[in-house]
């Protein structure tokens, strides 16, 4: 048997969270060093996992199986697509970032990053189950250490508040989607939670109408949809840099990418019934989350904000049920997840240094802290979706593949009206240029305010470090698509055989 | 007619009267050597004997998957009663052991003794088929229990507890055996199965049968303290010393479902009014128990109210009349009396050195003892629900015999109820991880006897909520043929 390189993935975190929790608390610089340690190894093994998987064979490669719970046909079952691929290696990237970011954190240093490092082995359990009990077994992992992450090492001010609703909010999503995932189970009756076997279960047209909704809000909720979205703004804002970044970074994909994975391939005839709707929800989203956004005056809400803005970018591609949608949807939430750990820890450096985020009282910190600047900018150049740069690649294939949808004809009134409904969401990308510019704008080039004229000083150089990778990987994707935008092709291919096998 | 005597029947009682005789022995070693009281060994002993009954079960008298009625059908051997037994005996150990350090009861013999004959006594309700033996072991098990509740000396909350306990439990005893009595008249026989055949026949008219069904299950509803017979559950637990308030909460709980099981195999077949009754049961004891946990300020109280909300969740699946159904009680069972054992662990060890049960001071305890507040962690996300703990895939089996036999809104109300809980688990936890501890807060220290029970529970709750499978298996077996 070769390698389990996806178990390696998988559980390298949680096993260098254990081993953490051996050290003695007090311990702070060796605990930060293994915690990097852990970090790099699991950076290192996304990338090995990403370079080897061979584009030309396509679907489901470093596959393990083991039995789990055979009775009830549960099976520890990995393997990745072109799908999750990328978001296995967004993971690991921003674990890496995530752990250079939290080098600062004084307060039990070593329970932090055991948090963290139990809630990436949560993010990567997700991304690469083919077992639907597997994927709810590492989903819930990955929620729960959000809790604790935000109510102990939060911004004071709202952490207990916005951490118990975040937690409220994901749970109740998650159970919802748990039993959807049951009566699937029963109604397949195949006793087996494979994914792709439940795939064939041709489940009754109206058993997938009436259970689509279930699985794909319980989902979604985490994606920050619209009407639920409101947990994830207050969820960004308590949270510390390091699990800000791997909230809106990772974890909202992960509920994008379950709602895509269990809803939409799972139940596809449901997914033809309902996804008009969704679309407009998204539309909701996108022009609501930056309208909100602009309002903001605090730095880190006018992220949150544009968080949910551009999850209803996912949202929608993944609606339009079409090929050039799913794969702007996969590159958006690679695109975004690096993106916005990039802004995150931006507005982590700002505030460390200026002890606040109010974006009028901010200025002149171009010049104190150069590469942050420059970083940020990227940052929001990608968000506008700006050509060179990764937010158009993944923008644009979406808005094309809403467009197609439209063409076709529909018996659904919102379905007549996807035209409109991608005009609309195209000219909310001018919205997000304006917060975006407004913010670089006061943040980094006015006037510096006197009160930071002494203690504002450049970041540190892991700091740096951090801020080059994301850049890096924005500008790589912006300029050179093509390592990565086929793959994600590849497996939409796949999901639209899927669909087209309902539709006919 | 007598039955022919079997000697090779004494084999399968091999754990029982191995826990006679370790009584015995720690009777006369209390006797013997006076000085084990001060120094707390005695639970040590009490817990070490009680561990090799259920090891000389294991090894000698394991069950296969045939049944067998011993004793002229008195008793009733087979897997199920096994892993209750067994699931007593282990609770029995770590109540044993958590008692050896806490004032008012470490230092009695005579506690550790009764502590064995409530084990001996809930042994004989899991293995009973008869219904006069099932009252002897219920009453054994009972009158045990109201001494241990009420043991604390000069303590009034633990004397006011056993005087609750002891009325509540004799008011509900006696519907209980007037239930059984009525069951003897129609029927003329004591034998459950004798007893369900003939309930088969129609022997009893289905009037009776209702008012039968309701004695029993304010009998058993007692045990389980499942609402409405669940009153008594917040101040005995409360009041009783907390290593009693373990035990009562897990093993007594778990033994009455054992009995639930048993007893619903003569009733079900021809009530119509059984399974809805149970059903009102489950959705009031989830709901009601949630929703007062949510207001406790007391740890105890908080255990209590959440104890009840657990009877509801696995009520849910005893209505489903399944073999899924059967299987995940008995799964959620194991992981819910490994759990609850850690989580009273916590509190036994957290009061010793701080005297106080209130939430509240628990603030700080992360800082004070990250490790006692990590093993708080593990046992109050497992009683949530949350993997990889033990109480996830309880959880999960529960919910997918629910699914499986129809009841979707069941499931839904025990979804949402799941959420309450996880509600008021967090909360504890944020003051143990969130708040300052108070000025000048000693480190907690813990003895080494402790250390090893919980890591022991801990690790414990991460294997069943881990490498689920095996113990499912045992479940499903077990569940074979109960009906």
């Amino acid at each position: 048997m070769s390698f389990p390189l996806l178990s390696a993935i998988t559980f390298t975190p949680v096993t260098v969270g254990m081993l953490l929790l051996l050290f003695p608390a007090d311990r702070h610089t060796e605990i930060r060093i293994t915690a990097l340690a852990g970090a790099t190894l699991t950076l290192f093994l996304s990338i090995w996992a990403y370079v080897s998987y061979d584009i030309s064979l396509a679907g489901y490669q470093f596959v393990e199986r083991l039995n789990w719970v055979p009775a009830l046909g549960i099976s520890y079952y990995v393997g990745v697509d072109g799908l999750s691929l990328p978001m296995v290696l967004l993971t690991g990237i921003v674990i890496f970032t995530g752990v250079l970011i939290s080098w600062k954190i004084d307060d039990r240093p070593r329970e932090f990053f055991a948090f963290l490092f139990l809630l990436a082995t949560g993010v990567f359990g997700v991304f690469v189950a083919l077992d639907l009990f597997h994927l709810f077994f590492f989903y819930e992992i990955a929620v729960f250490p959000m809790y604790l992450l935000i109510a102990i090492w939060g911004w004071k001010v709202s952490r207990e508040y916005a951490a118990m609703k975040l937690t409220l909010y994901l749970f109740i999503g998650s159970v919802v989607a748990v039993v959807g995932a049951l009566a699937m189970y029963f109604a397949a009756g195949m006793n087996t939670f494979d994914m792709l076997a439940l795939q064939n279960a041709n489940f009754p047209a109206d058993f997938q109408r009436f259970w689509f909704p279930f699985i794909f809000f319980g989902f979604a909720v985490l994606a920050g949809i619209f009407p639920f979205h409101n947990w994830s703004p207050e969820g960004h804002v308590a949270a510390p840099t390091a699990v800000s970044m791997f909230h809106a970074g990772v974890l909202m994909k992960l509920g994008a990418f379950a709602a895509l994975r269990v809803g939409v391939m799972l139940l596809p005839a449901g997914a033809h019934y309902w996804m008009p709707w969704i679309v407009f929800l998204a539309l909701i989203n996108i022009v609501y989350g930056a309208f909100v956004a602009m309002m903001q005056r605090d730095l880190k809400y006018v992220i949150g904000f544009s968080s949910v803005s551009h999850m209803g970018l996912v949202t929608m591609g993944v609606a339009s049920l079409t090929p050039l949608g799913i794969t702007g949807a996969g590159l958006q939430m690679f695109s975004h997840g690096a993106m916005t750990a990039l802004f995150f820890a931006c507005v982590g450096m700002i505030y460390d240094q200026a002890h606040t985020r109010d974006i009028p009282s901010l200025g002149g910190f171009g010049a104190k802290m150069p590469l942050v600047a420059v970083a940020f900018i990227i940052g929001g150049l990608v968000s506008m979706g700006m050509p060179g740069f990764s937010g158009f690649i993944a923008e644009q294939p979406i808005f094309m593949g809403v467009w197609a949808a439209g063409q076709t004809t529909s018996q659904y009134y919102l379905g007549q009206q996807y035209a409109w409904i991608d005009l609309v969401a195209v000219i909310a990308i001018a919205i997000t240029a304006a917060y975006i510019l407004r913010a670089v704008h006061q943040v980094f080039f006015t006037k510096l305010p006197a009160e930071f004229e002494h203690h504002v000083g450049d970041v540190t150089v892991l700091d740096k470090v951090a801020l080059v990778v994301l850049v890096g990987v924005l500008l790589a994707l912006g300029w050179f698509p093509a390592w990565m935008a086929p793959l994600v092709a590849s497996s939409a291919a796949n999901v639209m055989t899927i669909l087209q096998g309902a539709a006919g | 007619m007598i039955a022919p005597y079997v000697p090779a029947d004494w084999l399968v009682l091999l754990p029982e009267i191995a826990l006679v005789v370790v009584a015995v022995l720690l009777a006369v070693l209390d006797v013997a050597y006076p000085q084990l009281r001060r120094t707390g060994e005695l639970g040590i002993y009490a817990g070490i004997g009680i561990a090799l009954a259920g090891v000389l079960g294991i090894v000698f008298a394991l069950p296969g998957s045939d049944r067998t009625l011993l004793f002229g059908g008195m008793l009733r051997s087979d897997l199920f009663a096994f892993v209750f037994r067994m699931l007593v005996i282990f609770a029995g150990v770590m109540t044993a052991l958590l008692s050896s350090g806490v004032r008012g009861v470490s230092r009695h013999g005579e506690y550790f003794i009764l502590l064995i004959g409530a084990c001996l006594g809930m042994n004989f309700m899991a293995l009973s088929a008869d219904i006069i033996m099932l009252y002897l072991a219920l009453e054994t098990t009972s009158i045990a229990g109201y001494v241990l509740a009420g043991f604390a000396h000069g303590d009034d909350h633990a004397a006011e507890a056993g005087l609750k306990y002891f009325l509540f439990g004799a008011a509900t005893s006696g519907l209980l055996v007037y239930g059984l009595s009525l069951l003897y008249g129609f029927t003329g026989e004591t034998g459950l199965a004798a007893i369900a055949a003939a309930v088969g026949d129609g022997q009893v008219p289905p009037a009776a049968l209702l008012v039968i069904n309701m004695l029993l299950l304010a009998g058993i509803g007692f045990k389980l303290a499942a609402v409405p017979f669940h009153f008594w559950a917040p101040d005995v637990y409360e009041g009783a010393p907390t290593p009693v308030t373990a035990f009562i909460s897990t093993a007594s709980k778990a033994v009455g479902f054992a009995v639930l099981f048993r007893i619903m195999s003569v009733t079900v077949p021809m009530s119509a009014y059984l399974l809805p009754l149970l059903t009102a049961i489950s959705v009031l004891s989830m709901t009601l128990g949630n929703l007062a946990a949510l207001a406790q300020r007391n740890i105890k109280r908080l255990l209590a109210y959440s104890s009840i909300a657990h009877a509801g969740y696995v009520l849910m699946a005893v209505v489903t009349i399944s073999d899924l159904g059967t299987a995940a009680v008995v799964f959620y069972l194991i992981t819910y009396v490994v759990t609850n054992l850690a989580a009273f662990a916590v509190v036994i060890i957290f009061a010793r050195v701080s005297g106080s049960d209130e939430i509240a001071d628990y603030a700080g305890l992360s800082r004070r003892s990250p490790y006692l507040a990590l093993a708080m962690l593990v046992a109050f996300l497992s009683l949530a629900g949350v993997p990889p703990l033990a109480g996830f895939f309880g959880k999960m089996f529960l919910f997918a015999a629910v699914v499986e036999a129809g009841l979707i809104w069941l499931a839904i109300v025990g979804v949402l109820n799941a959420i309450l809980g996880i509600y008021y688990y967090l909360i504890v936890l944020k003051v143990v991880f969130v708040y300052p501890a108070p000025e000048g807060a000693a480190s907690i220290d813990v003895p080494r006897v402790y250390s090893v029970s919980l890591a022991v529970l801990c690790i414990g709750i991460v294997v069943l909520g881990t490498v689920a499978g095996p113990w499912f298996d045992l479940a499903l077996q077990s569940a074979q043929g109960i009906y």
